[in-house]
């Protein structure tokens, strides 16, 4: 049977003993292929004696292959993973590697230095203790040294080593390496990097890197190694913070039992303790606490755990536990700092999902306030954010959440934003803080609401939403049933999308930036109407889906009837009646939807006209009856 | 300050991805290969749903070519409460009789392997499974997402993979598309063998030194685990005290030899190895870009 043995060997057992004590450090490399960072990895690889024979042989087999000349091992090759990358000679993504000393293992999260792939290093950073940014002692600091110390302080780490590399190719000179040291430690301290080490090693030969080198007699610090051994672990910093514990599961394992699952992400728990449930501010007392079948007395940030809780109160997954006096702040809009992710630039106005800790909500993208540029850190004004670049702007969620700001606790201050038609993560974002208006500004209550409105009008307040290509007859059919609506004293009103464009609009151009927006304010025009108790006609060719349902989600359930004109492209661009589709397909228009803009169909709308089956004035007739048929107004 | 160490560390982030996956997808399911990888995720996830049963089944994807000693191992593990463990043999590969010795290695991994895999998470309609790779493995693995997506085909695009950040995992996907989960991602061969060792979980014995029948193929030493294996003529399996540090399908398995008989002595041969476990896999061997390839293809 596995684990005995009567005669285990004194030095395995204390081996086995002293590996009961080892920590984990995630720490991650930045700098480019020519400073040397790959090579860096497998000096640490080779010299932790992580690095298994056969590896080595291919690697001796691949090194000689490329022609790297000479038989020195290149290191760099080890950690690249992917056949296209190999042949290329770069590492275009994320790359995990693994070693461990007596004290710690470590992950490595190897990031490439190309200036397009920002989205990597804030990948491996967001899981990062500390950072190793390498520079060429030649070189000095350059422009991708700030950038990654920036991105790296960004991300909430506060422990970077400089490793300034290639020291034997300027003679291991103690006057170069604090020329770049006393730069360096000035310009940490302008971004905010709160603890510094500057070592000079050379990777290739090993100086400094593991053993302390002998050519660098006037160097006191520690080496890269010692470095990497002995700096805090986010964990154990993570212990200081209070009490949270986002609950990813609901554990009903039987009628007895309800325990809340999740990995604690700051501070230390006891049994006994009182508990806070976040958002909604309930309150309990911790009863049990299970690590797997074990009962805990206490757990600390950074293991997964199932409370158990005194009182029989709502708790479901995503919601936040904490100790009642130390309690997150709870709020739905927000200034973050978004680093985009996706080739489809991050639109004001649009609609995402965002997950954050285990929670999952749809967040609107308010106004960017501006992007950085991560060269210079100048403020730029912007409207959208394109892949790689980093915006800070406001978020507005469609309920409140339990939150802390990033720079306070990186799990509950964290959140990615997902799009909602590809699924595809686009952007990640660190919370700054709760907009004040969210937290002070209550909605002003009035006596005379929609309800007391809707009833002088004799009808449901609703919008008709009408979308489809330019020439499908959204229009036409929607001024015929607003004729016949107004025949019965219906009060109605129709927006239409050509004279918004001429009045509240006119600053707005064909740009998907500024479709997302024309839509919001109409959407917005449109639920003040409603409001004020009338039945909104709009007739916007609204090629979005996402938009469309960022309306939808305005109105109160049944408020929204999405109407889609369905004429297929070519019926309409036979019609063309402005003449707008020549014009397109001549590219004297541009961004003309059907030609060079999608135009993305509703796959549940409420009602479908086909345009080819009926005339504009059955449509309407129909629409109507549908009304009737849903309540809105009565029979005739 | 209580300091945790790197296996409470492992443990708690290998549990809260099981949990990720249980709270967000409709039907998943952990791939049980039987092997030491499969019997520390299998314990892991026992740890992350107690005191309920797990809430999905075991899958084991089997070729009718493991040794004898993991049929035994698995058919326990089926016979423990709370556990549903389900085996799936390509009907495909019964028909066409496919073996090691007359289609080879890679045809026989692909259509037992991969196609069966794939089959069978068709079949049950399972929309995420678990697997026990780890990053450490292999060069193509390092790069590969904790959550990673496979398009309803099952190909892994590794050009186009999500941003993983923090501990955040996108587990959104249409209809036929899936994920495959790694929760060991962060662990190495020397932590999974810890972790044994300090838990006490129950593993084949093949791990393990005995006297075992082997012959030498292509540098590799293959125990003749039943009768099923060709012999050239006058080819006689001799007797040697060997070990696996990997598990598969027995023609396809190379042994070690090596006198560890018990946990702390395969430990201790682990400290002093210079050789990396996947080296025992003989379908690994075909070029550099082998595992990549058969990634891509669906297989884990």
């Amino acid at each position: 049977m596995a684990g005995e043995s009567d005669a285990i060997p004194q030095e395995v057992r204390e081996y086995l003993e002293s590996q009961q004590r080892k920590r984990l450090l995630r720490f991650i490399t930045c700098g480019s292929v020519d400073d040397g960072k790959s090579s860096l990895i497998g000096r640490l690889l080779y010299d932790a004696k992580t690095l298994f024979e056969d590896h080595l042989e291919t690697l001796q087999r691949e090194s000689r292959r490329a022609g790297s000349g000479d038989e020195t091992l290149d290191f760099a090759r080890l950690l690249d993973g992917l056949t296209a990358e190999r042949e290329q000679g770069i590492t275009i993504d994320v790359a995990y590697r693994f070693f461990a000393t007596d004290k710690r293992k470590f992950i490595v999260a190897d990031t490439p230095g190309h200036e397009q792939y920002t989205r990597n290093m804030v990948t491996g950073a967001s899981t990062a203790d500390a950072a190793v940014i390498l520079v060429d002692a030649r070189k000095g600091l350059l422009t991708q040294t700030r950038r990654h110390s920036f991105i790296v302080s960004l991300l909430g780490i506060r422990d970077v080593a400089l490793a300034i590399n290639k020291m034997d190719l300027v003679d291991f000179s103690e006057r170069r390496f604090e020329e770049i040291r006393d730069e360096y430690v000035e310009f940490a301290r302008r971004i905010g990097i709160a603890n510094v080490a500057c070592l000079p090693i050379s990777a290739i030969n090993g100086d400094n890197v593991v053993d302390r080198s002998a050519r660098t007699p006037w160097y006191r610090g520690p080496t890269l190694l010692e470095y990497l051994e002995a700096v805090e672990v986010d964990a154990d910093r993570m212990q200081r913070v209070p009490f949270r514990l986002p609950v990813q599961w609901v554990n009903r394992a039987n009628a007895d039992f309800r325990g809340f699952a999740g990995l604690i992400a700051s501070g230390a728990l006891r049994v006994g303790d009182p508990v806070r449930v976040g958002p909604a501010g309930t309150q309990s007392v911790v009863t049990r606490i299970l690590g797997g079948d074990r009962e805990l007395p206490v757990a600390v940030a950074g293991q997964s755990v199932t409370v158990c809780l005194r009182d029989e109160i709502d708790v479901s997954r995503g919601d936040v536990l904490s100790h009642p006096d130390s309690a997150p702040a709870v709020a739905d809009e927000f200034e973050a700092t978004v680093v985009w992710m996706h080739e489809q630039p991050m639109l004001r106005g649009r609609s995402y999902v965002m997950k954050i800790a285990a929670k999952t909500v749809a967040a609107n993208v308010m106004p960017l306030k501006y992007k950085i540029n991560v060269n210079t850190l100048e403020h730029l004004a912007a409207t959208r954010l394109e892949i790689n670049e980093i915006g800070v702007c406001e978020l507005e969620l469609d309920r409140s959440i339990a939150f802390d700001p990033y720079e306070e606790n990186r799990t509950t201050g964290a959140f990615i934003l997902i799009d909602r038609m590809t699924h595809q993560t686009v952007g990640a974002g660190m919370l700054r803080f709760a907009l004040r208006r969210s937290q002070n500004v209550h909605w002003q209550a009035l006596d005379v609401n929609k309800v007391a409105r809707a009833r002088l009008k004799g009808h449901d307040p609703c919008v008709l939403w009408f979308t489809g290509l330019s020439g499908a007859g959204k229009s036409t059919i929607a001024n015929l049933l607003e004729k016949r609506l107004h025949a019965r004293g219906q009060h109605t009103y129709l927006l239409d999308g050509d004279n918004v464009r001429h009045g509240l609009n006119k600053d707005l151009g064909f740009t998907d930036a500024d479709r997302v927006e024309n839509i919001r304010r109409v959407a917005e025009v449109a639920k003040l109407m409603v409001d004020a108790g009338l039945i909104v006609l709009v007739s916007f060719i609204s090629p979005f889906s996402s938009e469309r349902r960022m309306a939808r989600a305005l109105f109160a359930d049944g408020e929204f009837l999405e109407v889609y004109i369905d004429t297929p492209l070519a019926v309409a661009e036979g019609r063309d009646v402005k003449g707008l589709y020549k014009k397109a397909r001549q590219g004297q228009l541009r961004n003309f939807t059907g030609i060079d803009s999608p135009y993305e169909a509703p796959e549940r709308p409420e009602i479908r006209v086909d345009t080819t089956a009926i005339s504009a004035e059955e449509a309407a007739i129909a629409i109507l009856g549908e009304l009737e048929r849903r309540g809105v107004v009565a029979g005739a | 300050m209580h300091h945790l160490t790197h296996l409470q560390r492992l443990e708690a982030e290998s549990i809260h991805v099981m949990r990720e996956v249980v709270a967000e997808t409709d039907n998943p399911v952990m791939l049980y290969s039987i092997g030491k990888d499969s019997s520390v995720m299998l314990h892991l996830a026992r740890k992350a749903f107690h005191p309920a049963p797990l809430p999905f089944p075991l899958l084991h994807v089997d070729t009718t070519w493991k040794f004898r000693e993991m049929y035994a191992m698995r058919d326990q593990v089926a016979r423990t409460p709370g556990i549903e463990l389900r085996v799936y043999r390509n009907p495909e590969a019964i028909e066409l009789g496919i073996n090691p010795f007359t289609h080879g290695s890679s045809v026989h991994t692909d259509v037992w392997k991969t196609q069966g895999l794939r089959r069978a998470l068709d079949e049950f309609g399972f929309d995420a499974a678990f697997g026990g790779a780890r990053r450490d493995e292999e060069k193509s693995r390092a790069k590969e997402r904790i959550f990673s997506f496979r398009n309803a085909q099952h190909h892994w695009d590794p050009k186009n993979q999500r941003p993983e950040l923090w501990n955040l995992y996108n587990a959104r996907k249409h209809r036929g598309e899936s994920f495959r989960v790694f929760p060991l991602s962060n662990w190495t061969e020397l932590d999974v063998w810890q972790y044994i060792h300090l838990e006490n979980i129950p593993i084949v014995p093949l791990y393990f030194a005995a006297e075992r029948p082997v012959v030498e193929r292509d540098g590799a030493l293959i125990v003749v685990d039943d009768d099923r294996m060709p012999l050239a003529p006058g080819e006689r399996p001799q007797l040697r005290r060997v070990r696996f540090r990997t598990l598969g399908c027995y023609p396809l398995t190379g042994a070690v030899e090596s006198d560890a008989d018990t946990l702390p002595a395969v430990i201790r041969e682990m400290l002093l190895a210079r050789t990396s476990e996947r080296q025992g896999r003989l379908i690994d061997q075909d070029s550099a870009s082998s595992m990549e390839k058969k990634k891509q293809e669906g297989y884990f």
